[in-house]
């Protein structure tokens, strides 16, 4: 569904990023992993149109979206959540929600500004979608709240629940656990399995290796941004070039 | 659901409508009650001040940009109608709709590469701009009457009823004023009002959103610039006399100091700081002179302690506080 073909990022001269190219198959986890500073986050920013890649091209469902700005890409159906969390603090939890759908939410600001009985209707429509994706994370009680005051580990699941309501045909996840408890870590990795099961398409970042392993279809692995490894979560876990980046060459330590 | 709460659950829904309703029958009644013309002049005053806040706080508080020179397009709206009234002859009515367009073609040439600027930035880019429409209509003499301005203005009129006193311009300028609140009630509860929350919010989150944010900022910008012209053209049939000097910076200051007195992004907040910047002189005369420092003061301290705005900020604080309660409550 999402194809990366040779998609390279130079910071000035220094490259972040050079030839990665994989492939995210429609409907299944597909984990990308790697070292502190592999180049994880700039390759998100790079499919999701923040970042512009330097050379390569980047397709999803048959089309191209290089070079395309980041808005046009949302609107193509493209989700993602943010590392550092970007909530809006001043909005409430459910208003968060609601900025999710802003896609369907009409672009003309006239008729914004008219509110006429559809527009009325679709926004009935919207706020139920958003309560009942709240439901979904279990948040409905703190709806009205604002987002600022939310705890951690509540924020990221609004974050979530941000990126899903809309129903977006490929979430890219930049560490959805990161800085979780192991308890939080496991009811956002039930989530991510129920997305799975409704269809949704996952391009995960993460540095929890158990919850890679337990939910990924497929890892890609980068180091110093170069793909070095994609396969299943068992290929990879026992391939040499993987093992070496993570915890340096074998015979040095042996 | 008991009948008690099903009214109180009817208010909550229709909170907004109601609201409006409600400001609109006191505004009718208003000048029963009150037959002063100094007192009817300050509303109406208020209304025009209302006009121009409103569109600004779109662009300050949903577009999270800032301007400091929409005098400027205030100015340009007056100076449009005067001269297309008195000068060209032209009817009033389409003149004022005209004119607001050509304005909002201005604010488009101007938005389209200014908007790329953003904070102190943006905020001399406006103020220039302020500064050489003031500069033009203080000195191009022929046409704008230079220093002492333009006068001569005709009311605004249907058939032969004309608005030529405060008690029917009253009834004029809120009706003007209620349409826009209106209209900005309507945009910001829109899913284009959310977009444009969230591109105040966070750009890069926006955009990932779906929010072409170099857009929607010169959309609301044009929009706003559009509100001002045509509260200036009322404010020129008002008075029948502009002169630059209602039209300076320190216009543009004071109508930046209502949006923040009302609070970034609040809609009902902008109609509160145009009442209060536009009375404070009334409740203190003796600081007349000392005006712009007043002001200023006010500003400072405003954003120090509460940088979204009085109003804004001080009702964000109360809802934390009860909702951090409320999260104690829930945990324990």
């Amino acid at each position: 569904m999402l194809q990366l073909e040779k998609i390279s990022k130079r910071f000035g001269g220094l490259p972040a990023l050079e030839d990665v190219s994989f492939h995210v198959p429609r409907g299944q986890v597909t984990a990308l992993i790697g070292p502190n500073g592999a180049g994880k986050s700039t390759l998100i920013n790079c499919i999701s149109g923040v970042l512009q890649p330097t050379e390569g091209q980047v397709s999803f469902a048959g089309r191209q979206i290089t070079g395309q700005p980041a808005h046009q890409i949302a609107r193509f159906g493209i989700a993602r959540t943010f590392q550092n969390l970007k909530l809006f603090p001043r909005l409430t939890v459910l208003d968060n929600v609601l900025t999710g759908m802003t896609c369907e939410g009409g672009r003309s600001m006239c008729m914004a500004m008219l509110r006429l009985p559809y527009l009325r209707h679709r926004e009935r429509r919207l706020r139920l979608r958003a309560m009942e994706a709240l439901d979904r994370f279990d948040l409905t009680e703190k709806a009205n709240w604002p987002a600022e005051v939310l705890a951690y580990g509540d924020k990221k699941r609004v974050e979530l629940a941000r990126a899903t309501v809309g129903n977006p045909q490929l979430i890219l996840l930049d560490e959805p656990v990161a800085g979780l408890n192991a308890e939080e870590t496991s009811a956002v990795g039930d989530q991510l399995r129920r997305l799975r099961l409704a269809g949704y398409t996952l391009l995960l970042v993460e540095h929890d290796m158990d919850l890679v392993m337990e939910i990924a279809d497929k890892v890609v692995v980068l180091d110093s941004g170069r793909c070095i490894a994609t396969g299943t979560p068992d290929e990879v876990r026992r391939n040499p070039l993987v093992l070496e980046a993570y915890l340096g060459r074998m015979d040095a330590t042996a | 659901m008991n009948g008690r709460q099903k009214i109180l659950y009817f208010l909550y829904l229709h909170r907004t409508g109601l609201a409006v309703t409600a400001l609109s029958l006191t505004l009718l009644v208003y000048p029963l009650f009150q037959d002063n013309p100094y007192n009817l002049g300050l509303s109406n005053l208020i209304a025009i001040h209302a006009i121009v806040v409103l569109g600004l706080n779109l662009f300050v508080g949903y577009a999270g940009q800032i301007s400091l020179g929409h005098a400027a397009f205030f100015g340009l709206g007056a100076y449009g109608s005067a001269i297309g009234c008195v000068t060209l002859g032209l009817p009033p009515w389409p003149t004022m709709l005209a004119v607001a367009l050509l304005v909002a073609l201005v604010a488009l040439l101007i938005g389209v590469p200014a908007l790329r600027l953003s904070g102190h930035y943006l905020a001399m880019a406006t103020l220039g701009c302020n500064i050489v429409v003031h500069t033009v209509m203080l000195q191009w003499d022929e046409v704008t009457g230079g220093p002492s301005g333009f006068s001569g203005i005709p009311p605004l009129a249907f058939g032969s009823f004309a608005f030529d006193d405060e008690v029917s311009f009253h009834y004029l300028v809120w009706s003007f004023a209620l349409i826009s609140l209106l209209l900005c009630l309507n945009l910001v509860r829109s899913g284009v009002g959310r977009g444009l929350a969230a591109l105040a919010g966070d750009e890069t989150a926006a955009e990932a959103l779906g929010v072409d944010t170099r857009r929607a900022k010169v959309k609301v910008f044009v929009l706003s610039a559009a509100m001002a012209s045509l509260a200036g053209s009322l404010f020129a049939h008002c008075y029948g006399f502009v002169s630059p000097d209602s039209f300076g910076i320190f216009t543009s200051a004071d109508m930046v100091i209502m949006v923040v007195i009302g609070g970034m992004g609040s809609v009902w907040g902008s109609l509160f700081g145009a009442g209060f910047i536009t009375l404070l002189p009334e409740w203190m005369d003796v600081f007349e002179a000392y005006k712009d420092f007043v002001h200023g003061g006010i500003l400072v301290l405003v954003l120090m302690f509460l940088p979204q705005g009085l109003i804004t900020g001080l009702l964000e604080q109360i809802k934390i506080k009860v909702a951090l309660r409320r999260r104690k409550d829930a945990a324990a």
